[in-house]
């Protein structure tokens, strides 16, 4: 078993066993440097990618791979390298996609996550006012009122898996909010969220095929364009398609299906693996860190700030890619005009040069927002403040319940080289 | 030495004094001014130094350059005196600026 254990957890006599690559298997240090591959989408799923990072860091801070399942690409690895990647859109566009792997050109979305100004500008300025601070405080009962009644439902005394039971849960009931959407289809969000970029060719992932995604998204397409007929002619609500349907620069967008449902994505995407890994992520951190959940007990105000330390700690996202629109130097590094550029944020969140002891999980860690999980610059995040609200609501409430969210088993980490998170994480919880 | 004034959201008033060439950001988070987060760590990327300046002192502070625009372009609470505090160096003709802090962050 190459999985590393936590002390004092056993393994789970079903655990999954998973076809790890060469190099997850392998000591970091017998790679040589030009091959190693963080692509590799298996390294994500062993947790094994941590000694590549540092050597990149390192040895090779900007580095090429010139031959990989996503083709040449260059892996970005420090946070200041990153930082500058990141603030300098019209150098490193954000066009065509923002994923390692490319986007089918016969089915490519369009959004503003993947396009640079003035596109973007115009499309997230119609939707970025649903999470702007002001709603946000008028969401906050809402949130809480939800997050008990989850708590309040786990079954006391069994294991179960927390990512369905209360991280899937609780971010897919905020996205149906957020969407108005038929509250008890609202798991037809999950799913297309994850089929959207469960493919082989655009995260490594096991997911689904090509041919799976075209078709469920064609649904996702429908569903959502049924709901926009609905609205159009109806005065304007705080929802998400309301506010694209009444955008002055989105109010057509139903009628290019490929933006319509790109931008859908986004938002469903966004609001979705996001939080829920960065939930799941919370309760591993505690339980490999049984000092930092003592403190935690001790001074509960120390919760948002150990939320921006969840999110650190997890970097639910892994990357963001862009591609040069112009030679360049990065680094020391000569960069063509094309060649695809990897910022690595879960490299960088581990970077010593820009955070104190970045290995370990310190939840009164000073200056704990300074990370790179949100991105920085024009595509920052625009969830941000939701998602550090959802998550100190959870912690808020969680500690209020229980004394312990006991992880009894090896948590189950996806597969893709994008999203970095959990398929299942076993608990019991302990009420105080 | 400049002394800057933030105003926060409750109405609270921190005097404090800066160094001339740091920004008005390093001043606020160097005494503790609550309300600026300063995620960046001052690279004109994340715009949670956001401020509205008082308007008397616009022409003295100046008006935000590219970058600076584009970031704080994605705030909705953006108003015509709104700057990132770390892009507005200390200097002595600051001194006795006003700046408000805002409720939130973006």
């Amino acid at each position: 078993m190459l999985l590393p254990q936590f002390p004092g957890i056993q393994l789970m006599s079903e655990a999954v066993s998973v076809e790890l690559s060469a190099q997850a298997q392998a000591n970091p240090q017998d790679i040589p440097l030009d091959q190693i591959d963080v692509s590799d989408p298996t390294l994500y799923e062993s947790d094994r990618h941590w000694g590549y990072f540092e050597r990149l860091r390192n040895e090779a801070p900007v580095h090429y791979l010139k031959d990989s399942a996503f083709g040449p690409f260059w892996s970005v690895s420090r946070f200041a390298d990153i930082q500058y990647v990141d603030k300098h859109h019209e150098i490193f566009s954000s066009e065509p996609t923002i994923l390692l792997g490319d986007q089918p050109e016969d089915f490519t979305f369009v959004n503003f996550i993947q396009s640079d100004p003035p596109i973007h500008d115009e499309q997230r300025r119609a939707v970025q006012g649903v999470v702007a601070p002001r709603n946000l405080a008028e969401m906050q009962p809402l949130i809480r009122q939800r997050v008990a009644t989850i708590l309040d439902e786990l079954p006391v005394g069994e294991t179960f898996n927390w990512v369905d039971r209360v991280s899937i849960e609780l971010t897919t009931q905020m996205l149906a909010t957020l969407f108005d959407f038929p509250f008890e289809d609202r798991r037809l969000l999950t799913h297309w969220s994850d089929v959207a970029i469960a493919t082989p060719e655009l995260t490594g992932s096991d997911g689904v095929t090509e041919e799976e995604r075209r078709q469920e998204m064609g649904v996702c397409l429908d569903y959502f364009t049924r709901l926009w007929r609905e609205r159009e002619h109806q005065d304007p609500k705080f929802d998400l398609i309301s506010m694209l349907i009444h955008g002055d620069s989105t109010k057509d967008i139903v009628n290019k299906p490929m933006e319509f449902l790109g931008n859908l994505l986004l938002l469903i995407i966004g609001g979705n693996d996001t939080t829920r890994n960065s939930i799941s992520g919370g309760v591993v951190a505690l339980n490999q860190n049984p000092d930092q959940y003592q403190k935690l007990r001790d001074d509960l105000g120390l919760i948002p700030n150990m939320v921006s330390e969840i999110i650190r700690w997890q970097t639910p996202l892994s990357h963001m890619r862009r591609t040069v629109k112009a030679d360049t130097e990065l680094g020391g590094q000569q960069i063509k005009k094309g060649d695809k550029v990897v910022m690595w944020y879960v490299s960088g969140n581990r970077d010593p040069e820009a955070i104190d002891r970045p290995d370990e999980f310190i939840i009164d860690r000073p200056n704990a927002r300074h990370h790179l999980s949100f991105g920085f610059g024009i595509h920052r995040c625009m969830g941000n403040r939701l998602a550090e609200m959802q998550l100190r609501i959870v912690w808020e409430e969680i500690t209020s319940r229980f004394r312990t969210v006991e992880l009894v088993g090896e948590p189950v980490r996806v597969r893709s080289n994008f999203v970095r998170g959990y398929s299942d994480v076993p608990v019991r919880v302990h009420p105080r | 030495m400049p002394t800057i004034t933030f105003i926060t959201h409750d109405g609270a008033e921190h005097e404090v004094d800066a160094d001339n060439g740091a920004s008005v950001m390093n001043a606020a988070i160097d005494n503790l001014v609550p309300g600026i987060d300063a995620d960046c760590g001052g690279e004109c990327s994340c715009a949670t130094c956001h401020v509205y300046v008082n308007d008397a002192w616009m022409p003295v502070v100046g008006s935000p350059a590219d970058r600076e625009e584009e970031m704080l372009d994605l705030n909705p609470e953006r108003e015509s005196n709104s700057r990132l505090s770390c892009q507005i160096p200390v200097r002595d003709e600051l001194d006795g600026l006003v700046v408000r802090v805002p409720e939130f962050q973006m």
